[in-house]
């Protein structure tokens, strides 16, 4: 409790200090005020407009992370478990990995054109390393006793994966997602700035070129919003999903 | 001269109970090598169904390696590994692999994890129930089925991981130093259970230990190995009663000889061991 008022104290004093620093220590066309950027805000949500472009975006960051997810997961359970086959593929999966994914929007235009796909795929790509690569670590830390000791229980590798595999590689997945949620957002925002005519990132972009700077900062407190909401959303789903985390916390704290 | 007598006690009252029963496990002039490495060479050995072996010598002597071609994770480089009369083969289901880290899944509770095997049985869900209620009460954990591994204790982890083990009712246990992370106290308090519930359940053990108390307390039989590549120096016949007291027979004589004879076969090998 005295830790949420703190912080209230310091966000207080922050846009306090930023109200009082525009157009006197800094000019305002650069800073904008908070008291602008609300008013911008609160004119957004009222025409619908926020709603409207932030839906757009929400959608190609939704859509692309669960495509990336997964497929990520998928790849990374298979290759887990096909050693040979990972070894294999491993140089072209490190060289594709290397290229900073925003790099491929140009390409992704030219093969998927302007409209929403391309940006479901470009976020899709981001996220699907990450959680890739999570997810292979994960499969890959599974410890062979534990499956050999399985094995002479009578299992088969369905069983192995069911009952072994999946259950412990799954922190490794959330993790992987969590890691995903801003550059989920990355891939959806960059991809409408560079071409688009609705979204958040064409918001920001827009207010950007018509030098209205409080649009932009209220285009970014949409697009943090968004962030903040998702992010609860993955969490939601882990704590849900991983009961026995909330055991090995309380085990935690209580020692 | 203290150890001819012993020899002579030993061969008056040479594990009366094991004598007569089939033979189970068989290690034929056995030898692995992992590439250069000779971990194991020429062992031969017979284990009887019933009986309770301990294997103990220096560590990297090849004790686990045995173990693992008891269970066909790994086949003998040279000679042949049989059970029940039949050439093991991979996953030998018969045994059952506790080794020093519990291996619970840590995302189940206690009871569930108990379930795995009878899940893998495909048991009905009234009949896993039934059982793990059953094993709960072997193992003493009534009452904790629904706690995470996370909130037990390191004895309550070990007896998850027994009931677990003894779920699917393997013929044969095959043990790896289990209690080797425990404090004295709870390793006596397992080794009891270990021998109540063995003889409850008429089961086969290799037990292997680097603890010569453990190695003479736990056994029908002790094997004593030595050296790298490890071959056995010996088998000591433990002419201790089948029901026996692991909390006073401390100063049981028989015993007190016995350790005292273990001491001095594994002193020589243990100085030799450093490196
Ligand atoms: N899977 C393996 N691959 C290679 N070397 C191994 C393997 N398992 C055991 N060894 C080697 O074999 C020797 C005996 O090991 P181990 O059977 O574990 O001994 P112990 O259980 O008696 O300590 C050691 O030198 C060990 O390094
Ligand atoms: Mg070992």
């Amino acid at each position: 409790m005295i830790m949420f008022i703190s912080r209230l104290g310091i966000l207080a004093a922050f846009l306090g200090f930023w109200e009082f620093a525009s157009g006197r220590l800094i000019q305002k066309y650069l800073i904008s005020t908070p008291s602008d950027i609300a008013a911008t805000f609160w004119e957004w949500l009222l025409d619908g407009r926020i709603f409207f472009h932030a839906g757009i975006t929400a959608i190609e960051a939704i859509a692309g992370f669960l495509l990336g997810a997964f497929v990520g997961m998928t790849i990374g359970l298979i290759l887990g478990r096909a050693e040979k086959l990972a070894e294999l593929l491993n140089p072209f999966i490190m060289a594709f990995y290397s290229i900073p994914k925003i790099a491929l929007a140009p390409l992704f235009i030219i093969w998927f054109g302007i409209g929403i796909e391309m940006k479901i795929l470009l976020t899709a790509t981001i996220v699907f390393f990450l959680v890739f690569l999570n997810t292979y670590t994960g499969v890959r830390s599974v410890s062979q006793e534990l499956v050999n000791i399985m094995r002479l229980m009578g299992a088969n590798e369905r069983d192995v994966m069911r009952k072994v595999v999946l259950p412990s590689a799954i922190v490794w997945v959330f993790t992987g997602l969590r890691l995903s949620v801003p550059y989920a957002m990355i891939g959806a925002i960059v991809g409408e700035m560079i071409a688009a005519n609705r979204g958040l990132g064409y918001l920001l972009s827009h207010a950007s070129s018509q030098f209205n700077t409080a649009g932009v900062f209220a285009a970014l407190v949409a697009i943090i919003t968004m962030s903040v909401l998702m992010n609860t959303g993955v969490s939601l789903l882990a704590r849900i999903s991983m009961p026995w985390e909330k055991a090995k916390q309380k085990r935690e704290i209580s020692i | 001269m203290q150890a001819e007598k012993v020899d002579q006690m030993v061969a008056r009252s040479a594990a009366p109970h094991t004598e007569a029963k089939p033979e189970l496990v068989r290690f034929d002039a056995v030898s692995k090598s992992f590439g250069a490495l000779q971990a194991v060479r020429d062992v031969s050995l017979s284990v009887r169904e019933g009986e309770f072996l301990t294997l103990v010598g220096p560590s990297g002597c090849g004790k686990s390696t045995l173990l693992n071609m008891t269970a066909g994770l790994f086949a003998p480089t040279e000679g042949t590994v049989t059970y029940g009369g039949v050439p093991v083969e991979p996953y030998n289901q018969k045994v059952g692999y506790m080794t020093q880290s519990d291996h619970l899944l840590h995302w189940r509770t206690v009871a569930r994890n108990i379930a795995v095997p009878l899940e893998i049985a495909k048991l009905s869900r009234g009949e896993i129930r039934d059982r793990v209620d059953e094993l709960l009460d072997l193992v003493g954990l009534t009452g904790f089925g629904d706690h995470y591994p996370s909130e037990l204790s390191g004895g309550m982890r070990k007896r998850c991981a027994l009931a677990r083990l003894l779920a699917y009712d393997p013929e044969t246990l095959l043990f790896d130093e289990p209690f080797a992370a425990l404090d004295a106290q709870l390793r006596l308090k397992m080794q009891m259970e270990i021998r109540r519930i063995v003889a409850q359940l008429n089961k086969t053990v290799l037990f292997v230990t680097h603890d010569l108390d453990e190695a003479v307390a736990l056994a029908d039989r002790c094997v004593v190995f030595s050296g790298r590549p490890g071959t056995i120096s010996e088998v000591l016949d433990i002419p201790l009663p089948r029901e026996r007291d692991l909390f006073s027979i401390r100063h049981n004589a028989q015993y007190v000889q016995l350790t005292a004879r273990l001491w001095d076969e594994m002193a020589p090998s243990a100085a030799a061991g450093e490196n």
